[in-house]
């Protein structure tokens, strides 16, 4: 076990874990985060997404040693109130079925359109290809995002 | 307006107060769901008034409408209180919705399957709805002593014109909550044209909750003192417990325990949904999930063989029958050998018209092909979880079920408590496709919870929820057509089986349209276990007869629509035999919609094209899928489908549901398999079991409905089976190779003009 300072969508947190924990259950299970979630603990399926740095990341692959020092933000951070352009563009086309994956799916998203604010499919499909929607909506994603970029 | 005929159940409609006895929390999740745009909502209310099982209204007008059935993604938590909201006739926005928990005394059927939530619930809640505006309504006719027959209601408003008296649901809700419930029997219900509500898409009232990653799994769950747990099972089928190393694992950090769980007492009956494979296992017990995970990889423990054995099965009328579970580590290479030799075999039969032996001895031409698709496991997104807390006589389970009812039964007998001491909040699933029906996941948290009496959520990881067993069984069929030398159709034969169950759905076209036809089944059986999947052995065989149907009409040198269109012609103006259990006519107006809608005969450049149609859970469906080679990879461009299910109460988000079908079923069409080496799963996680991702998904998905005033039937399941050969038709005709064998990724990776 050791002390980790953390710095989790713009607040100082401390944890005291396994070095190898990965943050998927740092966040989930001792900062009391679960909107990141867990769906494969190998890196395959994108649900428990974050941002080190603004980078999206696989989080259950994430050593909370690695983490330290870096900038994390999850699904709780990306907007005060919920009105992120990409959160409002999920929501006008009404994305979610099961809505496991989608916190994962707009982590992914919100990190493409800061890289790229006018994707093309292609880049959409590159982007998005590591998070599983078992649900299938796929195609509502995609649209989702076309139209978070017009706002971004 | 109408007066409903049909005989309900009282208990929903009468006043709660009467009835919630035992002490049981009215909900578990106050206020669970909220509106999507939250500046538009009444403010709450400082006090609710009850005016049915479903139903309650504050002072204000706010309307707090309860969904009964677990969400698994089909969005009944939006769509069954449109249906409570319509009848009670208030205004949408006004509206709070909350998941109930499982509360058999107040609502009837808590159960998500089957493609039946709208369609079960859709008299019930009418009903609920037109008994509480009519309270509202009487309350009304007493404070202002007018009649009640004079009385208008509209949008949360109630009118006596001739007074000149208007006021809110909330001024008279008080009273309203004290009145005598009318006669179910006599309510009227509102005329379809006048709906408001039903047939305008409204968002998910979780939406928000969604996109802003707020606690709402059973996985998210999580109390003062909780404990965390993971399971070690048998790593392949015919595999059991030997024994285990204790001390293997409790000197780790953060472990407290480990020992064996033993889901069923020796002498309980199992019921049909208790399916379990593995009815022994080892749970580890700790202090956060990351060191029972580490503890799982270090776990010693030996595996031996199962001998066969039997346990017993609750049948009817109280009798047990006794079910095997054969001995043997099972391979996928010798299930295709005994699959293969099954359909040299005479079958179980089915269904027989006319002379079909006759009639293939006097043909010209006889055509045999035979479809294969292989098990599949479900993969909801949430693996299996399950929160419990266990103490004393008393269990209270958080988590993911499809099937609270009969869950409850399990785990009641299990504990040895009454079922009423067992309380199941359901939690929103992050999937379901059938495998949340068999929960003997909340069985293992109770008994885990009972051993250390203290509240735990135990978690499947991937690797154990895919090996884990339930899947769709593995199917094969034969189908057989004998034609004469003018390309007429004489006689049709199925014979369909698999392992352990045959998918044959006897009396679906194209029974009925064919003279002489001959349906035979036939099973193996295996230890392997099964479960419902998403439009259970329609999700094979429709492929299969579609398939086959497509073929055929070329040979026949027919057009694949105007053919199928030719055979229920047939069914509904002269059908053959009996118990036919289609509606020919419904049935040919999804594939006229759909070859209108696809522009059928206007094939685009570059574009290959394949269709389909098939009726399951009461609704019809007919799918083209087009297809283009790119990169010598086939791409999905469009899927067009159009759907005949009745009413459909919110249609945006049932086009939602239906392109998330038809996305599954490409998907499993492609890649979808699971296979077994000396009865261990060969695909343990997502980096081997290939699931479709977002490059492989259609390009464009349209989903048409057929305008009806039909009552609703099922939709979560209808769009999928068929989407198998119109992908599969579509593919034929860009390759020239029709493809028998699912997945069909292999197979096209070894064609030539596709190879990457």
């Amino acid at each position: 076990m050791a002390i980790f300072n953390l710095s989790i969508n713009g607040q100082n947190k401390q944890v005291d874990v396994d070095p190898n924990t990965p943050m998927l259950w740092v966040l989930r299970d001792h900062l009391d985060l679960v909107g990141t979630k867990f769906g494969c603990g190998i890196a395959q399926c994108g649900a428990c997404t974050i941002h080190l740095d603004g980078t999206a990341t696989r989080s259950c692959q994430l050593p909370v040693s690695a983490a330290e020092g870096a900038e994390i933000t999850t699904i709780e951070g990306i907007s005060e109130k919920g009105d992120h352009p990409v959160q409002k563009a999920w929501l006008e086309h009404d994305v979610p079925q099961c809505g496991y994956c989608q916190a994962g799916q707009i982590m992914s998203a919100v990190a493409l359109l800061k890289d790229n604010p006018s994707p093309s499919d292609e880049d959409i499909d590159n982007a998005m290809n590591g998070n599983i929607c078992r649900c299938g909506t796929y195609t509502r994603i995609k649209a989702a995002i076309k139209t978070a970029s017009q706002n971004v | 307006m109408t007066i409903l005929k049909k005989k309900l159940d009282r208990r929903s409609f009468l006043k709660v107060s009467t009835l919630a006895g035992g002490g049981m929390m009215l909900s578990f999740s106050w206020l669970a769901g909220c509106k999507p745009t939250p500046e538009e909502v009444l403010t709450m209310p400082k006090e609710w008034f009850e005016l049915n099982s479903y139903i309650k209204i504050g002072e204000n007008g706010a309307v707090t409408l309860f969904n009964p059935n677990p969400e698994f993604g089909s969005n009944v938590k939006t769509s069954l209180p449109m249906i409570l909201a319509e009848e009670l006739d208030v205004d949408w926005k006004n509206v709070f919705v909350e998941q109930a928990d499982f509360y058999p005394e107040r609502f009837d059927r808590q159960f998500t399957g089957g493609s039946q939530g709208v369609r079960s619930a859709w008299t019930p809640l009418r009903t609920a709805g037109a008994t509480a505006r009519q309270l509202i309504v009487n309350s009304a006719a007493q404070t202002w002593n007018v009649p009640a027959t004079e009385i208008t209601t509209k949008a949360g408003y109630v009118e006596h014109i001739a007074s000149g008296k208007r006021a809110g649901y909330g001024e008279l809700a008080s009273l309203a909550g004290t009145l005598e419930a009318p006669d179910p029997e006599t309510v009227k219900l509102k005329e379809i044209s006048d709906f408001k509500i039903i047939g305008n898409s409204k968002k998910n009232v979780d939406g928000t909750k969604i996109v802003t990653g707020k606690p709402m799994f059973g996985i998210d769950h999580k109390v003062e003192g909780m404990k965390y747990a993971a399971i070690v099972h048998p790593p392949a089928f015919g595999m059991k417990l030997k024994s285990f190393d204790k001390s293997s694992v409790t000197s780790m950090p953060g472990i407290l325990d480990a020992f064996e769980v033993k889901i069923f007492k020796d002498d309980y009956a199992r019921n049909f949904f208790d399916t379990t494979t593995f009815p022994e296992i080892i749970a580890i017990v700790g202090n956060s999930t990351w060191e029972v995970l580490q503890a799982k990889k270090n776990l010693k423990a030996e595996w031996e063989k199962a001998p066969e054995t039997t346990f017993p099965m609750a049948g009817r009328g109280g009798n047990n029958i006794d079910i095997k579970v054969p001995a043997g580590l099972e391979n996928s290479s010798s299930h295709k050998n005994q699959m293969a030799e099954y359909i040299q075999k005479p079958g179980n039969i089915l269904r027989k018209d006319g002379d079909p032996e006759g009639a293939f001895k006097k043909a010209f031409k006889v055509m045999e092909r035979t479809y294969t698709a292989p098990f599949l496991a479900h993969n909801t997104m949430e693996p299996m979880n399950c929160f419990a807390d266990v103490k004393g006589d008393k269990a209270v389970i958080y988590g993911p079920t499809q099937a609270p009812e009969l869950i409850r039964q399990t785990i009641a007998a299990r504990l040895g408590m009454p079922q009423e001491n067992v309380q199941i909040n359901l939690a929103r699933m992050g999937g379901g496709f059938g495998r949340r029906a068999y929960s003997h996941h909340m069985t293992e948290a109770a008994l885990i919870s009972q051993k250390i009496q203290a509240p735990v959520k135990m978690v499947y990881t991937r690797e154990d929820d895919m090996t884990a067993g339930v899947y769709r069984p593995t199917y094969s069929a034969t189908y057989r057509a004998a034609l004469d030398e003018n390309n007429n159709l004489l006689a049709l034969h199925v014979k369909a089986g698999g392992i352990p169950e045959s998918p044959i759905h006897a009396n679906r076209f194209p029974a009925g349209a064919i003279d002489n036809y001959l349906a035979e089944g036939w099973q193996i059986e295996s230890n392997i276990t099964i479960g419902a999947f998403r439009a259970p052995r329609s999700n094979f065989i429709a492929g299969a007869e579609q398939s086959f149907l497509d073929e055929l009409a070329e040979e026949m040198g027919k057009d694949p629509i105007e053919f199928r269109l030719e055979l229920l012609k047939r069914a509904e103006t002269n059908p053959v035999g009996e118990n036919n259990d289609y509606d020919p006519k419904r049935y040919a107006g999804v594939l006229e919609l759909v070859r209108d809608k696809s522009n059928w005969s206007n094939v685009p450049n570059g574009i290959s094209r394949g269709v389909s149609a098939y009726f399951c859970h009461n609704s019809y469906v007919a799918e083209v899928v087009d297809i283009s080679i790119k990169d010598k990879q086939p791409v999905v461009e469009n899927v067009f489908a159009a759907v005949d299910c009745g009413i459909v109460v919110n249609p945006d988000a049932a086009a939602n549901m239906g392109e998330g079908a038809i996305v599954d079923g490409i998907g499993n069409a492609f890649y979808g398999e699971m296979a077994f080496e000396n009865g261990a799963p060969t695909k343990t996680n997502f980096d081997t079991y290939r699931m479709i991702r977002h490059r492989e998904a259609p390009k464009k998905i349209e989903v048409h409905f057929v305008e009806s005033n039909e009552a609703p039937t099922g939709l979560g399941e209808p769009l999928f089976p068929p989407v198998f050969a119109a992908l599969g038709n579509s593919l034929y005709k860009a390759t020239g190779k029709r493809l028998y064998e699912q997945p069909f990724q292999p197979k096209l990776m070894e064609m030539e003009n596709l190879r990457m």
